[in-house]
């Protein structure tokens, strides 16, 4: 059996491997996508106090640490029996709608927007975010950077620091903020809802002006049917913050709606030899391997999940941009609400309808008077014991547990990461994707191999170079053995380098 | 045009903080990129290990390295990026001192398996399946990196020339170090740390500070700090005494206390101990002239009003403190039994 190795890709919680194993005929037999690490958070953290962890987990992951430490302060709130105050809650949401902003920037521009932008055939050492500056000009690509520098500095301002903020506290924030840093903020948000609108305009012009995407979005090797996870307002509208999880089946039809607290009868998580990360699945519908469909447990948990998962959006321009992408992908409505949308590389839009929302939320928020209330912080007098604290991340539902002594000293921890969700739907996308293209006698190109990686970029696993990276590619190798193993062609889908 | 220098980096065990950090310098990532070919970047440029091994010995002219050393897999790459480089760099509070990977050093790698897939309230393992370095499957065999039992720092499994500390390190000191190179300013001897102040988090601190005297130690979340005063001496743990400047006393300034992501300072081996003796300092004793018995008992008092002391100590140091990790007798977790 030939094998094609694909490694590094680069990371996904850590780092990432493929294996993509060829039958005689020389067709796909089968594909592994492989995690090769581990860092042990659930044990090492027991035995730290309790009001810690927003500061130790938020090292789980530097891309999203913002998710970690929101999930984590929460959790905290529950542990400790403690009620935040609106303002508080409103000071929380805020500070962390400037964190989507700026992450599904990144996402779109250095690492989806690619694709798009330049076209999945073109010369690799183009298609980067340095590309897209070319090609929609250096006026845009400054609008990026400084949407993320703005935003940063928000996050830095309330949070503490730029990167792993330390402000969350049980029940409170550690710092409010003046009226006239709540001035500086609005004019952001102001510039945040701009950009979100811009971004979704470039999107269509580029994407949806382009029929040759529009067939790629709608091909089966994007398709998937699975179930669709995400956290929904007492509307049903798409919230970050705070909810219940609401998961839909492949239909539309709302399969369960829960307390994040009752996760644990609702997900389970399997276990597989060949890697360090385990796979989460529905536990009413159970693990029946990689496969999607109704019978299978397998869901997903991304910005398309979330849309899917959900009714509809809370803000008004967020909503409009809603209402079109599910009807330009030819979505029905059935009982008032579309049906799930199955083409994965419609997540990248998604996304934009997500960065809209995000922008028009934190300047809903920060226009709110409550939002510079002095008073964030509350005393905690309870005895701790058990805690859950959920948000979405820009991932996938992220979920912190923990359990205490009497004194708040951990003695037990549970997390079930953003992207862990989508481990399974990504791991199939990349196996389908390697069988509908690779084919008995397939020339290995460069286009080909990043149609492949189309497939994972999609889900925007949480790889910290994949939303960052200056150039923006994931490096992908792949080398092809014959039947006794001897090494029979090395690719590499990027050209080299002058 | 003189030639352009060769530039890497890349994370081992890392969270990606790091590459963030580097990536918020902002418009000077463009210096970087015109005095550096990039020559590896996993975050940035699309180079492969084979590119790496391919390159003659001393290639790299600087390298920074990010994250702690966990797996085989982060210390191969510690060995063939050490011997590409000529200035290799533990970038980041993870490669220099092991950072919060390394809380893992207070307990095993057999406990850790144990909590992560057999005992997690959401893991369904009917067989008890863990992850192995080789599995058999139908189409043939697969591989990962082997889990080690300690996470180590960068200079703990090759040699390193600089360390720029912090968790991640602040954007503006990454500039002021870039800047150096670029600029071409005399390097300090091998060994230094960089990117960094001399004096205490304290001095970078703009909170007002008297005489301190503590007679109990509040958990953060117990007391509602007064605005403008230093925590330490209002009873809430902050590490700036013990700390390396640099960061601008970031996590004082928003009312929480600093837990020392910038290490020790110069010539401190010890960060936890260094701490100890500072707050040992403060401790309210009573008056001067009283019984040793009543002193004793009082520092006690205080003492055991503190949760976590290596945890909370060590926070960020624990790969390179004197405790390098928790004897793992038994499994190590605290709970007695064999590994
Ligand atoms: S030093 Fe901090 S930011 Fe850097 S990799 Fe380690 S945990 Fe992440
Ligand atoms: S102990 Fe902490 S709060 Fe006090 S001066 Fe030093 S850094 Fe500032
Ligand atoms: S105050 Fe302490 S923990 Fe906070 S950034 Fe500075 S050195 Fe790190």
């Amino acid at each position: 059996m030939k094998r094609i190795t694909i490694d590094p890709i680069t990371r996904l919680e850590g780092h990432g491997k493929i294996e993509i194993f060829l039958n005689d005929e020389g067709d796909v037999a089968n594909a592994y996508f492989m995690i090769p690490e581990l860092r042990g958070f659930e044990r090492f953290c027991v035995g730290r106090p309790a009001e810690e962890m927003p500061r130790i987990t938020n090292r789980i992951c530097g891309v999203c640490p913002e998710a970690h430490h929101m999930a984590s302060t929460k959790a905290l709130d529950a542990l400790f029996h403690v009620e935040p105050s609106s303002a508080v809650k409103k000071l929380r949401e805020m500070f962390y709608s400037a964190f989507y902003v700026t992450d599904h920037t990144t996402h779109f521009y250095a690492l989806g927007g690619p694709d798009f932008v330049l076209g999945p055939d073109a010369p690799a050492a183009e298609r980067n975010i340095l590309g897209v500056i070319h090609k929609v000009g250096v006026e845009i690509g400054k609008q990026v950077i400084d949407c993320r520098q703005r935003n940063h500095h928000v996050i830095e301002m309330l949070g503490g620091r730029g990167v792993h903020p330390v402000a969350g506290m049980p029940g409170g924030w550690s710092r409010a903020i003046t009226e006239e840093e709540r001035q500086e903020i609005e004019e952001i948000a102001k510039a945040n809802v701009d950009f979100a609108l811009f971004s979704l305009k470039l999107f269509e012009d580029i994407v949806l002006g382009n029929q040759e995407y529009v067939d790629m979005i709608l091909s089966d090797a994007y398709t998937h049917r699975t179930y669709y996870m995400g956290t929904v307002d007492e509307h049903n509208h798409v919230n970050f913050y705070d909810g219940m999880i609401r998961v839909v089946d492949p239909d539309g039809k709302e399969f369960v709606k829960y307390h994040p607290k009752d996760y644990t009868q609702h997900v389970a998580e399997h276990v597989e030899p060949w890697t360090y990360l385990k796979f989460p699945y529905l536990k009413a519908v159970g693990w029946k391997g990689f496969v999607d469909g109704k019978d299978s447990g397998v869901y997903c948990a991304t910005p398309l999940s979330r849309l899917n998962a959900a009714d509809g959006m809370a803000t008004p321009r967020a909503r409009e941009a809603y209402e079109k992408m599910y009807e330009t992908l030819g979505s029905k409505k059935v009982n008032g609400r579309y049906q799930p949308v199955h083409y994965r590389l419609a997540t990248h839009w998604a996304r934009l309808i997500e960065l809209l929302y995000a922008a028009e939320r934190m300047l809903e928020l920060i226009q709110d008077p409550e939002i510079t209330d002095p008073n964030v912080r509350v005393e905690v007098t309870s005895t701790p014991d058990e805690g859950v604290g959920c948000v979405e991340a820009p991932r996938g539902t992220l979920t912190h547990h923990y359990w205490t002594d009497e004194n708040g000293i951990l003695t037990r921890v549970n997390l079930i990461v953003g992207t862990t969700n989508n481990y399974a739907p990504i791991a199939m996308s990349v196996k389908k994707a390697a069988q509908s293209l690779i084919k008995k006698g397939t020339v290995i190109t460069d286009g080909l191999l990043n149609r492949i990686e189309m497939a994972f970029r999609a889900y925007d696993p949480c790889m910290a170079c994949a939303t960052h990276s200056l150039p923006g590619q994931m490096p992908l190798e792949v080398t092809i053995y014959d039947a006794q193993g001897r090494v029979v062609e090395r690719l590499s889908q990027y050209v080299e380098r002058v | 045009m003189a030639d352009k220098g060769k530039f890497a980096m890349y994370w081992a065990a890392s969270c990606g903080g790091c590459e963030i950090a580097v990536l918020n310098i902002g418009e000077k990532i463009l210096d970087v990129d015109a005095n550096f070919d990039i020559v590896f970047w996993p975050c940035a440029a699309d180079f492969k290990y084979k590119d790496v091994e391919g390159y003659p010995d001393g290639y790299i002219d600087l390298c920074l390295f990010n994250g702690a050393i966990r797996t085989s897999e982060n210390e191969e790459m510690a060995h063939l990026l050490r011997q590409k480089s000529k200035i290799l760099v533990a970038f980041g509070s993870c490669a220099y001192e092991g950072c919060i990977p390394a809380l893992a050093n207070l307990t095993s790698k057999e406990a850790i398996f144990r909590t992560a897939y057999l005992e997690s309230p959401s893991t369904e393992n009917p067989d008890g399946v863990l992850p192995q370095p080789v599995t058999q499957v139908p189409e043939g065999e697969l591989h990962i990196p082997e889990f080690y039992e300690t996470v180590k720092s960068l200079d703990q499994v090759v040699s390193v020339d600089y360390y720029i500390p912090g968790c991640p390190p602040e954007p503006h000191q990454i500039i002021a170090v870039l800047d150096a190179i670029i600029q071409g300013a005399e390097l300090p001897p091998p060994g230094s740390i960089i990117g960094a102040g001399t004096v205490a988090v304290c001095e970078e601190c703009p909170l007002e500070k008297h005489e301190k005297a503590i007679k109990r130690i509040y958990r953060p979340y117990e007391k509602r700090p007064e605005p403008g005063i230093c925590l330490l001496e209002q009873g809430i743990i902050c590490l700036g005494p013990a700390t390396r400047s640099g960061c601008g006393a970031r996590c004082p300034q928003v009312g929480m206390g600093c837990r020392g992501c910038y290490g020790p300072l110069d010539g401190v081996e010890d960060q936890g101990a260094k701490f100890l003796s500072a707050i040992a300092s403060v401790i309210d004793v009573g008056e001067p002239g009283g019984e040793e018995a009543d002193l004793d008992r009082e520092i006690e008092a205080v003492m055991e009003s503190l949760a976590d002391p290596a945890g909370t100590f060590y926070r960020f140091s624990m790969a390179h403190s004197l405790l390098r990790r928790a004897r793992v007798n038994g499994s190590g977790d605290g709970e007695g039994g064999t590994a």
